[in-house]
């Protein structure tokens, strides 16, 4: 019987993976469903022994199996997208059933928690923070110093909680790792726990996710018995963006409305239920169980360049020829990863930006792509690469009109607790369409009021809008609590300086 | 709302860490909504204020105060889906939509690579064309 095997991908799924999974059975083929490698423009991606075919539509079926198939791509493992990563945390993806505990196990599964657990506590934070990984979720902060924090605080009741909020758009990492590896993230909690004393772990995810929901619930069962006596449970959030930043998340799982909390107190102090709290994003814990295996730190320092370390896995997506799943040591360039490596743009027209780090990254124009992924070089060009997600854009994108989107969503999404972000994105939704349209002729009517002492009568002009917008944007970033507001100015100040002429200005 | 329904799923997580979410998840589930009588319910059995149950509801866009029973059709405007071509599309949508369909923008499903997607009753959809996604809305 030929063995056909399809990813089980939320991705692939969309792209009628289970219609063709029905088609292959019905054809007598035996089919595994398997994670995704990560190839998405050849989703649904067919492979049999080796060799894969994509993307596959039912009516390819019979071509596949009497081998004419125009779709082949030759060898999976030896196709330039595959062959050019350095994936650790990835390792398995396409290679493994995500719900098989003998695949995780033959593929090194356990590993790194079986040697974790025959060390002292210390020696395995000792060996985190030698790893150099840092947070993945955006932050960057290192995690064997977090992880310290927790261990040492003085406290019976610690949790570990897992920030599986990946509401960013441009990013799909943590649901690949959630959906086709789930027993890494849990042995990466398992070790956690292990290391700072805690007994109990939480994984919050997005409402947006039900399939990695169902998959990480499967596996938690599965698993039980190998993590004991740590227990572990899946948390599923409501729909509000915010609930990524951690301390909101945290008040989330509490069952509260999700508001940032003011810091300090750190998390790693008083965190969930004032208890100690290691809170780390889907990708730093899944990357701990290789960094934990025999001389698996040392492999990671050596990985990246300066302070980053180890690899990170990208996400190339929005008008892209070949988007997908792309892990590689830090140091790799967007003019690598964009023309190179992701083939340009969908449209086949030129590229005009990208957005890296979700809707608070900056947007980075084709000047800017000598730039290595590197946290400290892009805050130095007033950019980030928080979660590792790269939004294509070619030429026919309106920059002014994805800098008002970036308030309006800061606005729709802000949790109301601090008042640069609750108003100033308000307030800057209204002044990009101001200047927009050529500057404020004159005052509004609540400017005009006899009360507002302070306000200007006259109208502004377009320039004097302009300074007004640096304004708000020197406000939220320096006043907000968290990086909702504080990083919304990236996205608008990006898209002003090196597009000036999508706002109405003079190129 | 039935009551007795309503009574077991808050009997459920009533003795949980945390439990409001996962209650408040529930009852949308089987209800379509949160209601005012939902809100003081779940305020006696967890020994809150009714403002401290309205507040977390009307937080989230999950929950809603009174249900829809129009299908929905759950359409991606986000960055990346942007840069797809989503935006192009909406019109076409609206039009198909009506009053009949209600078409939702959400904001990320995750298909960052493939856009524009969207999401009927659970099953999800990629590299969505104006023909594909108007299809979807007549056939929710």
């Amino acid at each position: 019987m030929t063995l056909v095997r399809i990813s089980d991908d939320a991705l692939a799924v969309a792209l009628g993976a289970d219609e063709l999974a029905d088609a292959f059975a019905k054809a007598g083929c035996t089919v595994e469903r398997v994670s995704s490698w990560g190839m998405h423009w050849l989703e649904p991606l067919v492979e049999m022994g080796g060799m894969g075919f994509g993307p596959v539509k039912a009516g390819d079926v019979a071509a596949i199996l009497d081998g004419t198939s125009a779709k082949a791509i030759g060898k999976i493992e030896d196709h330039a997208f595959i062959a050019g990563q350095q994936r650790l945390t990835f390792a398995r993806a396409g290679r493994t059933r995500p719900l098989s505990l003998d695949d995780y196990a033959a593929t090194g599964g356990w590993a790194g928690l079986d040697r974790a657990r025959a060390m002292s506590a210390e020696d395995v934070v000792a060996e985190v923070i030698e790893s150099g990984l840092r947070g993945r979720g955006g932050a960057g902060f290192p995690a064997g110093i977090k992880w310290r924090t927790v261990l040492e605080a003085k406290r019976a009741e610690k949790y570990v909680v897992c920030n599986a909020d990946e509401g960013d758009s441009g990013t799909f990492a943590d649901r690949m790792l959630m959906e086709g590896d789930p027993f890494q993230l849990i042995e990466g909690m398992a070790i956690a726990a292990h290391a700072v004393g805690a007994q109990q772990g939480y994984i919050y995810v997005r409402s947006e996710y039900p399939h990695a929901i169902a998959k990480l619930e499967a596996a938690i069962a599965l698993a039980a018995a190998k993590i004991a006596p740590f227990t572990l449970e899946v948390r599923v959030g409501a729909g509000a963006y915010v609930c990524g930043e951690e301390t909101s998340l945290l008040n989330s799982i509490e069952g509260k409305r999700g508001e940032v909390r003011a810091k300090p107190p750190l998390p790693a102090l008083e965190g969930l239920f004032g208890c100690p709290t290691v809170v780390n994003n889907v990708l730093t814990l899944a990357a701990i169980p290789h960094i934990m295996t025999e001389g698996g730190s040392g492999l990671y320092a050596q990985l990246g360049i300066d302070r980053s370390k180890g690899t990170m896995p990208i996400q190339l997506a929005g008008n892209i020829k070949h988007g997908g799943l792309y892990e590689t040591a830090f140091g790799i360039t967007l003019d690598a990863l964009v023309n190179q490596i992701g083939g340009g743009t969908a449209s086949g027209r030129p590229v005009k930006a990208v957005q890296v780090g979700g809707p608070l990254g900056a947007y980075v124009p084709p000047s800017q792509f000598h730039l290595p992924f590197d946290y400290e070089a892009y805050a130095k060009a007033d950019a980030l690469i928080g979660h590792g997600g790269i939004s294509v854009f070619d030429d026919t994108a309106d920059m002014g009109a994805m800098a008002r989107f970036a308030f309006e969503f800061c606005a729709a999404e802000s949790c109301g607790k601090c008042t640069p972000c609750r108003i100033g994105s308000t307030r800057g939704v209204e002044l990009v369409d101001r200047i927009r349209s050529g500057g404020k002729v004159m005052a509004d009517a609540v400017e005009a009021l006899p009360q507002m002492h302070n306000a200007r009568k006259a109208g502004r002009s377009r320039e004097e809008e302009l300074t007004l917008l640096e304004d708000l944007c020197e406000t939220m970033q320096s006043a907000s609590l968290c990086a909702l507001g504080g990083f919304t100015p990236y996205p608008v100040m990006s898209a002003l300086k090196h597009w000036p002429e999508d706002f109405g200005g003079e190129a | 709302m039935g009551a007795t329904e309503l009574d077991r799923i808050i009997a459920a997580h009533a003795g949980r860490k945390g439990a409001l979410l996962p209650m408040l998840h529930d009852i949308q589930h089987a209800f379509g909504c949160v209601d005012a009588a939902a809100e003081r319910a779940i305020a006696e059995a967890l020994n809150l204020s009714r403002a401290e149950v309205h507040g977390v509801v009307s937080f989230y866009h999950d929950f809603t105060p009174a249900p829809d029973p129009r299908p929905v059709v759950e359409l991606c405007r986000a960055e990346a889906c942007k840069a797809r071509g989503v935006e192009a599309l909406v019109d076409a949508a609206e039009a198909a939509a009506g009053e009949r369909v209600n078409l939702k923008p959400v904001y990320c499903l995750g298909l960052c690579s493939m856009g524009p997607s969207a999401r009927v009753r659970g099953k999800l959809y990629a590299g969505l064309d104006e023909a594909e996604l108007v299809n979807l809305v007549k056939s929710a």
